[in-house]
């Protein structure tokens, strides 16, 4: 059907050949809009399937949705279901075949249809002979004063002001002609051609990359991932975090920005240090680690340490200590020794009664409960708030918690995937390729002189291979400065 | 002036704009028409200057800078900006096609909206963004996407007034097909005003607002009785268009407005809604799960509807293009389009348990 629509714009006339051997056969359906017409419908009837059943989760979760439609076969339903591969669908063999289908029809109809195109394409515009003249007849003729010399003058920078350049003349035929975007016609095909480089691309991740999470402790070094089916992968080289924070918008729990600090490690050394955040990754040797998630857990609260700022009012100078858990510090300038004997990771204050509570399990408003004495009698004690400058007042200066550090995990998402550039490549095409088909058109305009009687008659021919409309207001404005 | 002050002088302007539209529908007086246009740019100077200001506001308790302060981040927010592409959209049509027809079309829905959006209590609030919106990529998306949406919409609406003028006899397919179509739509924007009306919104952003509140009054309540009435209404909404579509047909065709232009610009809306979606929606979203989260495809619901969506405009700029598809045929396929359309915004959200959680780490 599509050479019935080539024949229409009366450029190319391809035989329509009667197919005969198996080949033939075979590359008709692979070429033809049917199949591309089944392969969508098939794909997205799929998708809509693997969009209703969670994708790669436990059993029961599908199980109990599938309860609500089916009762109590459902256990059966979703045996049929896992069985078929819809509970990892878009892995499954017969949905990446109905992809690579696709990709068959695009590659195959595309070429079906190039050789033709890239004609065009590589035609540049040529006088017109009188029967196809009158065919592409666009207006009447009409008559103008000038001269034939005058009035060629007058054509061109007409056609020079509604967008063309090049305008060449004929004198064998009297036309002066010019044309504009030939290479337009292009566009579609750098959009197929984009669909199948991502296509491409998506393929070369998943065979060439991996994909795995990190746990990782603040001051912990790690050199393997975890896949998402819990395999170890080795990294050929290391990962440290020496701090993972969460900070806020001004006293409020909506946070402003997670950021982990990594450094990366060849044989002990450093190599690389960034400070992560979530849209800011970092990238070493084609792996990336990107901050996705983190949590509180002291599992090794020995090994963490309270950072503080303490402020002494005999001496008016502040210091910054870290210390362990029960381990003492001293307030410079007096006998005091401090000691954190407890902390929280979230402390609020009820407004009303003004007690103290716990009330998230993320490190929110971290504090810390310090005694503090004074030749081994408890002199004062005293809850410290990150968040709360209210609460760092002591008799004998302040204290200011500036972190727990260590008792936080940073989760980062690793991923190595090689085909990322062709996916992003394949991006650029379509962009390009959509541009040129819906905003580019190819147009072509003819206009024939003749002299009479020391007049110029005037007729104009055109073709446009798409948006019409804007064409004949061209034309309009073309007849109009004439 | 704040930027609600603004908005509220939008809405005034659009509802003002309709009754000047209809009155020029009536009179075919074009000083009438004169003024309507006038109005309706009066408002939207308004509008666009509200979302200056509002952008301002959003500075001030964001302190990141202006491109972390558009305002697209919440319901608010989204359908402020859907009815700012919306009237765009209508002004270009009106100044390219050199017709006032669809005045009378547009700026009642732009006006309502408004207004509903300041009537329903929806949340105004600004809320700064958390880490994983922070993203010019995602601030391309969205606002693209809505671009996509609001072209898609216009289409939509043309498609339906086409099949509306065309079809002829009750036994039509196509009069049945968007006899019903209208119905639900109209069935669903009376559900939701009914939510809003019963729950006064509270919810800041919309994936909340549709998991907890939307259809909870009417199809999603958890009193049968409700849920049956419910029913019985829609069914009963659907019918009355079905019998009724004739006086919608004349009410539309006393717009004098051609099925030939109807037809083109269905397919003009959509050759400007594909690439800016293709682009906007599909690449840029891509990217940003790319920077994100380190993948730039998992198919997750919301991105496999995308897809499909997708699909359903690539079959129609194709059956157009290869196989000349014209008129009712096509029209209904952008029809589907726009339901589909409307599934990935709303439908996912609220129907299928994804990865989409967006910001909730
Ligand atoms: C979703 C994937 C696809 C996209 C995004 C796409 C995009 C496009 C676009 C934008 C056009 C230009 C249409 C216009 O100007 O109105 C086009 C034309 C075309 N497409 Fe596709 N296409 C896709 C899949 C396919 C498939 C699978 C086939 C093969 C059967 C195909 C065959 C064609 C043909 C033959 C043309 C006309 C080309 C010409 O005028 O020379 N497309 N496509």
């Amino acid at each position: 059907m599509w050479r019935g629509y080539i024949k229409r714009e009366g450029i190319i006339t391809v035989e329509d050949k009667k197919s005969q051997g198996l080949v033939d056969k075979v590359w008709e359906i692979l070429s033809s809009i049917k199949l591309a017409v089944v392969v969508f419908t098939l794909i997205s009837a799929t998708s809509i399937v693997g969009t209703l059943i969670q994708q790669q989760v436990e059993p029961e979760r599908n199980i109990k949705m599938l309860a609500k439609l089916f009762g109590d076969s459902a256990p059966a339903v979703f045996k049929v279901l896992d069985m078929m591969g819809f509970t990892d669908m878009y892995r499954s063999w017969w949905f990446l075949a109905l992809l690579f289908i696709f990709a068959v029809n695009l590659v195959v109809c595309s070429i079906d249809r190039l050789p033709g195109i890239w004609k065009l394409t590589k035609t540049p515009v040529k006088p017109l002979d009188p029967e196809m003249f009158r065919t592409m007849l666009m207006r009447p003729q009409l008559q103008i004063k000038e001269k034939l010399g005058d009035a060629a003058v007058k054509v061109s920078s007409a056609l020079k002001k509604i967008g063309f350049k090049n305008i060449q003349s004929d004198e064998k035929t009297g036309q002066i002609y010019a044309e504009k975007g030939r290479y337009s016609r292009l566009g579609v095909y750098v959009t197929h051609l984009s669909i199948l480089l991502i296509l491409l691309g998506g393929i070369e991740g998943k065979f060439f990359g991996f994909d795995g999470y990190l746990a990782l402790r603040e001051g912990d070094t790690a050199s393997f991932l975890e896949s998402r089916n819990g395999s170890k992968i080795p990294l050929g080289f290391s990962v440290r975090c020496d701090d993972f924070d969460v900070s806020f918008y001004d006293n409020s729990d909506t946070p402003k920005a997670y950021t982990s600090k990594l450094v990366v490690l060849e044989n002990n050394n450093e190599v690389l240090r960034k400070q992560i955040n979530v849209n800011d990754p970092l990238r070493y040797k084609g792996v990336i680690f990107y901050q996705a998630s983190y949590f509180f857990n002291p599992d090794r609260i020995d090994d963490s340490r309270f950072i503080m700022k303490v402020y002494s009012q005999n001496t008016g100078k502040s210091q910054e200590v870290s210390v362990a858990l029960d381990k003492s510090f001293d307030v410079s300038g007096t006998k005091i020794k401090g000691k954190v004997t407890d902390y929280s990771p979230a402390v609020g204050i009820d407004n009303k009664t003004g007690e103290l509570f716990t009330y998230s399990n993320q490190m929110n408003n971290p504090a810390v409960f310090i005694e503090f004495e004074e030749a081994g009698k408890t002199v004062h004690k005293q809850w410290f708030l990150k968040r709360f400058p209210e609460t760092w007042k002591t008799p004998f200066g302040s204290v200011q918690l500036l972190d727990i550090w260590g008792v936080q995990y940073t989760g980062l998402q690793v991923r190595k995937d090689p085909g990322v550039w062709l996916v992003y490549l394949g991006c650029l095409f379509m962009a390009i390729g959509l541009y040129a088909a819906f905003f580019m058109s190819h147009r072509r305009i003819w206009v024939h002189l003749t002299e009479d009687k020391g007049k110029t008659t005037v007729s104009v021919a055109g073709s446009t291979n798409k948006n019409k409309i804007q064409f004949d207001q061209k034309i309009d404005s073309l007849i109009k400065s004439l | 002036m704040d930027s609600s002050q603004l908005f509220g002088i939008a809405t005034i302007a659009y509802i003002l704009a309709m009754v000047a539209y209809i009155a020029y529908l009536a009179f075919k007086n074009s000083t009438v028409g004169n003024i309507a246009t006038t109005i309706t740019i009066a408002g939207f100077v308004s509008h666009t200057i509200a979302f200056f200001v509002r952008t301002a506001e959003f500075m001030e308790v964001g302190q990141m800078g202006i491109m972390r302060a558009i305002p697209l981040t919440n319901l608010y927010e989204s359908l402020i900006f859907f009815v700012w592409c919306l009237i765009l959209g209508y002004l270009l049509i009106e100044l390219r096609y050199k017709t006032k027809s669809f005045g009378a079309f547009i700026t009642p829905i732009a006006g309502m909206t408004l207004a509903f959006i300041e009537l329903s209590g929806i949340h105004k609030d600004i809320h700064p963004l958390v880490p994983a919106l922070q993203s010019n990529w995602l601030l391309s998306h969205v606002t693209m996407s809505f671009l996509a949406y609001a072209a898609f919409a216009i289409s939509f609406a043309t498609a339906m007034m086409y099949l509306a003028v065309t079809t002829e006899k009750k036994k039509d397919r196509a009069y049945i097909f968007w006899t019903t179509t209208l119905g639900i739509f109209i069935a669903i924007l009376a559900a939701m005003c009914i939510d809003f009306f019963t729950f006064k919104i509270v919810a800041s952003r919309p994936e909340s607002f549709i998991k907890s509140y939307l259809f909870k009054a009417t199809f999603r309540s958890s009193s049968g009785m409700v849920v049956l009435l419910s029913t019985i209404g829609l069914a009963a909404i659907i019918y009355a268009v079905y019998n009724f579509g004739h006086i919608i047909k004349k009410v539309i065709t006393s717009f004098n407005i051609s099925k030939e232009m109807l037809d083109d610009l269905t397919y003009k809306s959509i050759a400007v809604g594909f690439p800016v979606f293709t682009l906007g929606g599909l690449i840029f979203g891509a990217v940003w799960a790319d920077q994100a989260w380190g993948r730039y495809w998992s198919w997750d619901p919301k991105e496999t509807w995308s897809l499909i969506t997708w699909f359903v405009y690539a079959f129609f700029l194709h059956a157009r293009y290869l196989r000349g598809w014209k008129g009712q045929k096509i029209a209904i396929v952008a029809v589907i389009g726009f339901v589909s359309t409307i599934f990935t915004y709303l439908g996912v959200n609220l129907l299928l348990t994804g990865l989409h959680s967006y910001g909730a780490q």
